[in-house]
């Protein structure tokens, strides 16, 4: 089966939602692209759910447009959209048989019993769950409910896939087993798929797109990679992966921190308070003989100093804690590579840290 | 490994300790089963077995099966029986049909809405059966309310017999025995996850599909709660019948009545009253034989 021919763009734009006078959604514009795999992410009461649930037709919005491939949905019942849905907690019929609640949305659909037969065969192939067509819902695992529920959202080849947390239940070898497996199913179907998670290192693995959802307002919209290394917001840089955030001040086109100039990748601030965001694993250990790093100051290398508050072996990686000259915290992170080991600070122990002008960013401090 | 299992715990360090352990734990848990064990002993076997010895005595005081083979003999025990079940059957048959729209309705309703229409399904389960009984009477007569309303409107010219007869029975009966269905089937209709409501619906299914094909299979369970009490409470009920039927309509428990007060025959009251429990005892078996392949499906799955 193939999907990707027929995978249509969604284009939203100017979606508002407010539950009695609390808004969950405003004035949001989004636009997945034909076959992309788009990811909501965000905390709780974000509005990522409320955005999918009103994609699906279950909620409806105060204002805004919701076009598919051309065609305004945003009145249509959720029986007419033709969109596949994985729920949360998979929402399988427990009345009915793998093969009935698989066969569900075609029977809606005046499916004659022979293709029906077919498709359940075919679609039951491809999530690899041959011969458990006749099981009842409450014999399945976790992971089995999961691709039944899979299975059914995608027997009826639905222009649009969604996705409400559904790897949620799942322990955390099977998760990180699915999310492999859905992503290259999504390869294969070539289905448009918004997927919602609060898990961003889940995002992060799937998505081709990540949108970082806070208060009902899309912050940041990019792929993984852009969205990690350069976030725009205290937010996003918060939410995303671990950061240091330590307080500079801009002057005259310059970051300055503790009396010296800052080199950053980011382009020249406005004057005022502004936040630098570093991740631990882009902040090195500087050693004068330049093992680790290279400790020299230079156009894109800056180096701090700081005292070693404590170390904590993770056995593949250890994290650093130190305060800078003022006191600052800062966390740094690091393979247990044998040559790092070797030098490893101990607690009190005075070090230099090189943090590379390309992995300090600059954003606005917004507290 | 060179473990028998024979010999695997029962010699282990400390078994016999933990044996007794375990054998006095036991113990005190029948000790502390006791009083609700001798209760039940006390208020409901020994009752039902004299019930039983007494029904096996005619009245000449001699062990006979006399008081039983009335039930073949004599016509209007066999009368007795139909009208209980007819009206039973009718009976339940109504509250379902009434009850379960009721409960539909109100497991839709906000929470609050709900609740305040729940007071008035619960309200008139706290009023006394005698109470609503009489209510009805006053209202169903020939001068009650509905037929001086209907006269007044000129929709009909005589009254019509709504008490004193069959009708006033069932129509009595369905209004007491109503909260009976709808509280369970209400209670269940509430554990129904409104995602299988959405998932069918986002599955292509309008909404009635999704009502008939989804919500109503999961809601029968509730169903068959409500409808298994409301049956078995109709078979041994008295005093509606009693009051609504103007003695014309006589269901079993009247019949006991009857015997016990009017006649004195200890013996044939009990022989009814134990066959009215084997009967309903016997339907409960039957209702749960008949439901057991459905509710392996429905009620398994939660």
């Amino acid at each position: 089966m193939s999907i990707a021919r027929s995978a249509p763009p969604i284009n939203i734009r100017g979606i508002a939602k407010r539950f009695g006078s609390v808004p969950v959604l405003s004035d949001l514009d989004l636009d997945v692209a034909s076959g992309e795999f788009l990811t909501l992410l965000g905390p709780s009461g974000s509005g990522k759910t409320t955005l999918l649930m009103i994609l699906a037709g279950f909620v409806r919005a105060n204002a805004g447009s919701i076009d598919i491939g051309g065609e305004e949905v945003i009145t249509k019942p959720p029986h007419k959209r033709n969109i596949g849905m994985v729920f949360q907690n998979y929402a399988l019929f427990p009345h009915m048989n793998v093969f009935h609640n698989i066969a569900f949305p075609l029977k809606q659909r005046r499916t004659s019993a022979a293709e029906t037969a077919e498709r359940v065969e075919r679609v039951l192939d491809l999530v690899q769950l041959q011969g458990l067509a006749d099981r009842r819902v409450d014999q399945l695992s976790g992971g089995q409910r999961q691709r039944v529920a899979l299975a059914r959202a995608i027997v009826f080849e639905p222009r649009i896939v969604l996705m409400d947390e559904p790897l949620s239940a799942l322990d955390k070898g099977l998760r990180e087993h699915m999310q492999i497996e859905l992503r290259s199913l999504h390869r294969r179907l070539g289905m448009t798929t918004v997927y919602v998670t609060h898990d961003q290192r889940e995002a992060i693995t799937m998505s081709d797109r990540i949108a970082v959802m806070n208060k009902g307002r899309i912050e940041q919209l990019d792929q993984p990679e852009t969205l990690y290394a350069r976030p725009r917001t205290k937010f996003v840089a918060g939410f995303i992966g671990e950061s240091n955030f330590i307080p500079v001040e801009c002057r005259d086109g310059s970051v300055w921190y503790a009396g010296k100039k800052v080199h950053t990748a980011s382009p020249s601030p406005p004057s005022g308070r502004h936040l630098l965001v570093v991740r631990p694993e882009r902040v090195r250990l500087a050693v004068d003989a330049g093992l680790v790093a290279d400790a020299r100051p230079g156009a894109n290398a800056n180096i701090l100093d700081a005292t070693v508050r404590d170390i904590v072996y993770q056995g593949d990686s250890f994290i650093c804690y130190a305060n800078l000259a003022d006191g600052q915290q800062i966390a740094l992170r690091d393979y247990c590579r044998s040559d790092v080991l070797a030098r490893l600070p101990v607690a009190g122990q005075p070090v230099r840290l090189r943090v590379d002008a390309e992995d300090a960013i600059l954003v606005a401090d917004e507290t | 490994m060179s473990v028998r299992p024979a010999e695997f715990g029962s010699h282990g360090l400390n078994a016999g300790a933990l044996r007794a352990d375990a054998r006095r734990e036991s113990l005190g848990l029948l000790g502390l089963c006791s009083p609700g064990l001798a209760l039940v002993g006390i208020i409901i076997v020994l009752p039902i077995g004299w019930l039983f010895w007494l029904s096996l005595f005619d009245e000449s005081g001699q062990l006979s099966g006399a008081n039983y083979a009335r039930f073949v003999e004599q016509a209007s025990y066999i009368r007795t029986f139909i009208t209980t079940f007819e009206v039973a059957f009718l009976v339940t048959g109504l509250c379902g049909l009434i009850g379960y729209p009721l409960a539909y309705m109100l497991s839709q309703l906000p929470r609050r809405a709900a609740s305040i229409c729940l007071i008035f399904v619960v309200l008139p389960f706290w009023t006394s059966v005698l109470v609503r009984t009489y209510a009805w009477l006053v209202i169903l007569q020939r001068k009650g309310l509905v037929n001086t309303w209907l006269i007044d409107l000129g929709l009909i010219s005589q009254p019509l017999p709504l008490a004193h007869n069959f009708a006033g029975v069932i129509i009595g009966m369905t209004h007491i025995m109503l909260p009976f269905l709808v509280l369970p089937l209400y209670a269940s209709m509430k554990t129904i996850d409104a995602d299988y409501l959405r998932a069918a619906m986002n599955l292509g299914a309008p909404p009635t599909a999704t009502f008939w094909q989804v919500f109503f299979p999961l809601s029968l369970p509730g169903l068959a709660a409500g409808v298994v009490i409301v049956f078995i409470l109709c078979l041994g009920f008295f005093v509606t019948p009693a009051l609504m039927g103007g003695g014309k309509v006589i269901m079993w428990a009247m019949r006991m009545e009857q015997t016990t007060s009017l006649y004195s025959n200890w013996g044939a009251g009990s022989a009814l009253g134990v066959v009215l429990l084997a009967v309903t005892l016997g339907l409960l078996g039957l209702f749960r034989w008949l439901l057991g392949a459905r509710a392996a499906n429905v009620w398994g799955a939660r």
